[in-house]
């Protein structure tokens, strides 16, 4: 054994290390879904595509009014539409050009603002900003203005940041972790001073206060950042999840409010600080099996799926999906992006009957992916990578199997019980099982390892807004 | 396999609304899904899913009884043979082992037609008449409830028992899922009330009766056509004889037909699948790999037993009492109770602390009934049946616990910011 000497140079090295280990929060809980067509951290620029298109109901809990009409010229970051109940909260066009089309669903809800783009880029001048000067509302009050404060997620009920409620302290997740994420070295590459200049706006919001970042155990992007509260996370997904974190180092309680972004939103908010212009860029993963080159891409918010797509992709056999396989949304080629997707996975359909003993059932499977042993993924290599297809893969039942949710929940929260007060509709147990803490997307994992096919997203979204009303 | 699915492509559109067969929807949905896993794509939500259902669930339990099954198949042959004095020795390798399992297989088949006959059965006509579609939950339960019955049960009582429990116990709580008690258990415990009489006594060994009344019956052997379990009950209550009791503990000698090994292994009478701890085991190994089967509930109802069966030692009050923990274990319904019945997902614990307790609480009354009433040998059934209907308290205990850790924090941040 070899010994050492203790020298000076070596002494501070050691208590770096010691400090940086206390605070490395170990998540057990949880799964990562190895999937076919992981991104290359090979980066492309997309040409802009014909149109852009800015939808409301990316946006949860926002009313949308319209500002413009259909054949309105637009610039980059004019306002396209407001909150209805914060009506300074604005939502901003991407691009300049002319607004195509205002595509409504059922009861005349706004769906989608589609908008020509003229290619020239004209921007709106919302004029430079000196953040140190501003008090937390002045601060907010930037926020709507700029377009800022739709990006801004809040916990409790898991929407559009409320701007008449300042938070209690703001999270930022530095990684993402679902399954085809794209890798935030590659999407912040180049953009540290913006991200830096994001943080110190953020910290106005929050009085000064160092703002909440979570990274990877050896992740290094942020090791220049300053103003930060660090946290180092180590685990499987949902370990990347800005609630998981919140969790585990300053949890949600009744009658506190935290907010959250995206850090590329962050680095956005930094460089339209020190430009004056709207900035909403987008450095997506382009992923998943059916994927020829699987790798990142950087595009504006709301671009065309086409332009992501290439010409082999047949829409009978495969499907696109706007964000990662568990939270997406299905889009089809004519479609736009999601405002706060960063992935366009894109994965064989499953939309044909299997047999039984070979594809079905009671096959072997050694070609499925399973979190179950009952299938013989946990003998394969960790490095094997699975192919996966949309198909539900059996039917839906009543809830039988226990501790499934459990294992790939990482919060001191009962999934199965809160689940079920919501189904109750009991507005009471719901509030006392934690659900202030949650957002859909925490119970995404719940919702893949289910053996009873149920959907359980859409049901935490549903208790959430119940309770939002019930509130008021 | 497309020439098939094209088959029942074919003729689906007889069930499906508007056709002849329309009422039979319920029977082709459940032939068609069984054979193909249906090319249902994902809608909201995720957009992929876990490979492992509810078939492929309920198909690994089912695997995991094989064992036990299979041994006791076996068994009642071997019993019966001992019985009429064809072999003298309970060793288990005289004999062909097909003579035995043929014998047993007379015996046992029937049990499990008529279970699952009359359990699916019901099953389809609730599913049709609420319009969805079958659980697999029966597949399991019409198992078991033929493995926990005596050989020599009428087969009648055998479906009026499954008829009260898929309907009483399971379809009026809403069906899989939903039910309270143990579905299995309640078609025992269903016998057990209601026909005390024809169950107990001499139906453990198969023709026991017919042997005696013809003088096959090799009485000398003790071949009484008694469980261990009920051997053992004569030995407290009513003022037993010293001799008699000598005479039965004399039975759980290590040369006797109850002896430890003997226990363990299962060649001993008893209902068709619980004799043998060993089968029981093989298929707990198969529960806990998979996870199907929480290796809590099991290892705490183990230890549950164990505790119970050591305190009796301690206290040694009476013969019985002072049956080494060990092999009051492996003795009657314990093994088949704590890994096929208490697991039940449904009706035992759902949170995992829950389950500890649940598990320990089952396997401790379990012995505690059957020593202290000999009315009710086996203690298994009522224990896991009262655990059932304590565990949603368990759980909310436990649940409790959670709710008031967030308070509690939600209390201790509003002060440090006040």
């Amino acid at each position: 054994m070899q010994t050492c000497e203790w020298s000076p140079t070596f002494a501070p090295r050691k208590v770096n290390l010691r400090e940086l280990m206390s605070r490395t929060i170990r998540i057990k809980k949880g799964a990562d879904i190895r999937l076919k067509g992981r991104p290359t951290s090979n980066h492309e620029v997309v040409p802009m595509t014909a149109t852009y298109a800015v939808q409301p109901p990316d946006y949860q809990g926002i009313v949308p009014k319209l500002e413009v009409k259909e054949g309105a010229a637009v610039e980059a970051g004019s306002v396209l539409f407001h909150s209805k109940e914060h009506p300074e909260s604005k939502f901003l066009s991407p691009i300049s050009g002319a607004v195509k089309a205002i595509i409504r669903g059922e009861k005349r809800r706004i769906l989608s603002v589609v908008i020509d783009g003229d290619g020239k880029q004209n921007a709106k001048n919302f004029g430079t900003l000196d953040v140190g000067s501003l008090s937390p509302n002045e601060m907010v009050a930037e926020l709507q203005k700029r377009g800022f404060m739709a990006f801004m997620e809040q916990r409790p009920f898991a929407t559009v940041a409320d701007p008449s409620e300042l938070p209690r302290s703001i999270h930022i997740s530095g990684f993402e972790s679902a399954p085809l994420a794209p890798d935030m070295g590659v999407v912040l590459n180049g953009r540290m001073d913006s991200f830096q200049q994001g943080i110190d706006a953020l910290r106005v919001v929050v009085g000064g206060q160092p703002v909440h970042l979570g990274v990877r155990a050896g992740q290094t992007d942020f090791d220049s950042i300053t103003g930060v509260e660090r946290y180092v996370f180590q685990g499987p997904h949902p370990a990347g999840n800005v609630g998981v974190q919140i969790h585990h180092t300053a949890p949600v309680n009744k009658g506190e409010v935290v907010w959250s972004m995206h850090p590329e939103d962050v680095a956005n908010l930094g460089e339209s600080i020190k430009t004056g212009t709207y900035i909403a860029k987008r450095t997506i993963s382009v992923a998943g099996s059916s994927c020829s080159s699987p790798g990142h891409a950087s595009v504006t918010l709301g671009c065309e799926v086409a332009g992501l797509l290439g010409p082999d992709f047949d829409e009978s056999e495969d499907r696109a999906i706007s964000g990662n396989p568990l939270t997406g949304v299905r889009v089809n080629r004519e479609g736009h992006m999601g405002g706060l997707h960063r992935q366009l996975t894109l994965l064989p359909e499953g939309n044909k009957p299997k047999f039984l003993l070979t594809e079905g059932w009671l096959g072997l499977g050694f070609d499925k992916f399973s979190l179950s042993k009952s299938y013989p993924t946990w003998l394969l290599p960790k490095s094997k990578e699975f192919t996966m297809d949309t198909c539900n893969n059996g039917e839906e039942r009543a809830f039988v199997v226990t501790g499934q949710y459990e294992a790939v929940f990482p919060f001191d929260i009962y999934p199965v019980h809160l689940l079920k007060s919501i189904l109750a509709n009991d507005i009471d147990a719901m509030e006392k099982l934690g659900i202030y803490e949650v957002a859909p997307e925490d119970f995404a994992l719940c919702e893949y390892a289910c053996t009873s096919k149920i959907g359980v997203q859409s049901l935490v979204r549903e208790g959430l807004d119940r309770l939002k009303k019930e509130l008021g | 396999m497309k020439a098939v699915h094209k088959l029942l492509d074919a003729v689906r559109p007889h069930f499906e609304e508007g056709g002849k067969l329309k009422r039979f929807w319920v029977v082709y949905d459940s032939l068609e899904t069984f054979a193909f896993t249906p090319g249902h794509a994902t809608k909201n939500g995720v957009h992929i899913r876990d490979g492992v259902d509810l078939k492929r669930t309920m198909f690994m339990v089912i695997v995991a009884m094989i064992p036990a099954l299979l041994f006791g198949t076996w068994n009642q042959g071997h019993q019966y043979m001992l019985s009429i004095g064809e072999i003298t020795t309970s060793d288990p390798l005289t004999m062909a082992i097909w003579d035995k399992l043929l014998i047993g297989a007379w015996k046992v088949l029937p049990l499990v037609v008529v279970s699952y006959g009359v359990g699916l059965g019901i099953e389809f006509l609730f599913a049709g008449m609420r319009g969805h579609s079958i659980n697999e939950g029966y597949l399991v339960s019409g198992m078991l409830i033929p493995l926990i019955m005596p050989v020599d049960v009428p087969l009648w009582m055998v479906a009026i028992a499954v008829a009260f429990a898929v309907i009483i116990a399971k379809e009026v709580f809403g069906g899989t899922g939903m039910n309270i008690l143990n579905v299995a258990l309640t078609a025992r415990a269903f016998l057990f009330f209601a026909y005390p009489k024809q169950l107990s006594g001499e139906i453990w060994i198969h023709d026991v009766k017919a042997s005696a009344d013809a003088g096959l019956l090799q009485v000398a052997d003790g071949y009484t056509g008694a469980t261990a379990l009920g051997q053992l009950a004569s030995t407290v209550g009513k003022l037993p004889s010293e001799a008699g009791v000598q005479s039965v503990m004399s039975m759980f000698e290590s040369d006797g037909m109850f002896s430890l090994t003997n226990s363990f292994l299962g060649l001993i009478p008893g209902s068709i699948g619980e004799t043998s701890a060993l089968a029981i085991l093989l298929g707990a190994i198969l529960l806990i790999w998979t996870g199907i089967g929480s290796w809590k509930i099991m290892s705490s109802f183990l230890v549950g037993g164990l505790t119970m069966g050591y305190l009796f030692n301690w206290m040694g009050l009476n013969a019985y009492m002072e049956l080494p923990a060990i092999h009051q274990v492996v003795m009657g319904g314990f093994m088949f109770g704590m890994v096929f019945m208490a697991t039940d997902p449904v009706s035992a614990a759902q949170t995992e602390r829950g389950k500890w307790i649940y598990g320990f609480l089952g396997g401790f009354l379990s012995i505690m009934i059957r020593v202290f009433n000999p009315a009710y040998p086996e203690g298994v059934m009522m224990a896991i049946l009262f655990m059932n209907v304590m565990a949603p308290l368990i759980d909310h205990y436990v649940i409790q616990a959670n709710i008031s850790r967030r308070e509690k924090r939600a209390l201790a941040s509003q002060s440090a910011t006040a």
